[in-house]
């Protein structure tokens, strides 16, 4: 359970972190919060030559208000997205989710930069960024780019990152009065991964919904937006009969696998559970 | 590639530089070259709680960091809060109730508690057992940890004089 030896790094730009990286020849690993990469190295799991800490570059930091987009600098801890009063305005998925993360001392150290980097498919931030619609900003050595949320997860802990780029802000598309939206997740034990969560995004337009993005997590390689599910209730009412059809949907849009606690089936019933839940939680407000 | 680093760190109000290997978790550092032995280290994978410590007066897992990583910050350790009596009054409640057996994860429950009953306002017991949902105890279960905890909140909220005894809790 100890790590293998490595050098330590603590650049103070993003460009000198990247540079730092290109110098290990690529055989070197960016370091947050560390609460997912330190087990990962005790365990072995990774074994880089070069851990480049980058929790003390200014320009990683900072929550403002951009032309409708909130940039969120990928250094907000987990804590700040739950206390800060711009994420609960402007991108209230990532502050609602926030108190279902871990536990209260993984907050104050794991970055939400970080969590969307390592995309855990079981993780509540990566899909909620992806339930928002949000843009990732990536840094490399020629520049800097932004990647849709929908063009972001790719894999299993893969995503539009390439090897020695740096997830460097999330921007967050501001939610809009006519925006509804509601997270939550069914898990055994508080703190534990959900079996199934769900966060859901819907632009409700004169009772009916005009646009919706529905995302379910723990149920895949990736968080996975139910596409079959929002075009049954695109148009429509959110009445029951809506939501009974988005239910029905749901077997269209997941395809879990089995685990030894969790069958496919029960999984999917269980996200069907946790989508009329949610949907009702919409509906009694819209 | 270094084998060793030098770090400056603060702990417990003292200025200490040392040098490090950069694998060093910082409870190993401070078990190991400070002999801070009341950090524990369980499982040294963020989940058990036992090597909780305050860096820069948030608590976090001592296990889950390099010592490299805290150069340049504050480190407050279970000698340190007791020391300065921050915690007295949580000391007397766990053992009042009988909140531990072996004493393993007590530090770990200390600091939990310590930063929950920092926070303003009086906690529920449903939020005190989801304060301590990152602290693992094999011996008493939580049920006389969250009745100790939840003592002190009362007692630093009521006014001088009216003080609960901690029998009275959970009885």
């Amino acid at each position: 359970m100890k790590a293998r030896a490595f050098s330590y790094a603590r650049p103070t730009t993003v460009v000198e972190a990247l540079q730092t990286f290109a110098a290990s020849g690529d055989d070197a690993s960016y370091i947050a919060g560390g609460q997912s990469l330190v087990p990962a190295l005790a365990l072995r799991l990774q074994a880089p030559q070069v851990l480049i800490d980058i929790a003390h570059i200014p320009e990683l930091r900072g929550i403002a208000l951009q032309d409708g987009w909130l940039r969120i600098g990928a250094l907000t801890r987990h804590c700040e997205t739950l206390s800060d009063p711009l994420i609960a305005r402007h991108a209230p998925l990532f502050h609602d989710a926030a108190p279902y993360v871990a536990h209260p001392a993984i907050r104050n150290k794991g970055t939400l930069g970080g969590s969307i980097a390592l995309a855990d498919p079981a993780s509540e931030f990566p899909a909620m960024a992806l339930a928002m619609g949000v843009e990732l900003e990536i840094a490399n050595l020629s520049g800097s780019r932004r990647v849709p949320a929908d063009e972001y997860f790719i894999d299993l802990f893969q995503t539009a990152i390439e090897p020695g780029e740096l997830l460097t802000a999330i921007h967050v598309p501001v939610v809009q009065p006519s925006h509804r939206w509601a997270f939550d997740e069914l898990a055994r034990r508080r703190g534990d991964y959900a079996i199934v969560g769900s966060g859901i995004l819907a632009d409700m337009r004169d009772e009916l919904v005009a646009q919706i993005r529905l995302v379910l997590f723990g149920v895949g390689n990736t968080p996975v937006r139910a596409k079959r599910a929002e075009d049954a209730l695109r148009g429509r009412q959110l009445d029951q009969s809506a939501i009974v059809a988005a239910q029905a949907a749901l077997s269209d849009d997941l395809a879990p696998p089995d685990d030894e606690h969790t069958p496919a089936a029960m999984r999917i019933h269980l996200a069907r559970v946790l989508l009329g839940r949610l949907l009702g939680r919409i509906a009694e407000v819209a | 590639m270094s084998n060793s680093i030098n770090i400056n760190v603060t702990v417990n109000g003292e200025a200490v530089s040392r040098n490090v290997a950069p694998r060093e978790t910082l409870a190993d550092f401070l078990r190991g070259s400070l002999e801070l032995t009341g950090t524990h280290m369980g499982c040294e994978m963020g989940v058990c709680g036992a090597c909780l410590v305050l860096l820069d007066g948030r608590v976090v897992h001592s296990c889950l960091m390099f010592a490299a990583q805290a150069s340049g910050s504050e480190v407050e350790t279970i000698e340190g809060l007791t020391e300065r009596a921050a915690i007295a009054d949580i000391q007397e409640a766990f053992h009042q109730r009988n909140a531990l057996q072996c004493g393993f994860c007590t530090p770990g429950m200390l600091m939990t508690a310590h930063a929950l009953l920092s926070q303003p306002g009086v906690p529920t017991r449903d939020e005190i057992r989801d304060a301590l949902s990152g602290n693992y105890c094999r011996c008493t279960g939580y049920e006389s940890i969250v009745d100790a905890i939840e003592t002190v909140a009362r007692n630093r909220a009521a006014p001088a004089g009216s003080k609960n005894v901690v029998a009275e809790v959970g009885a």
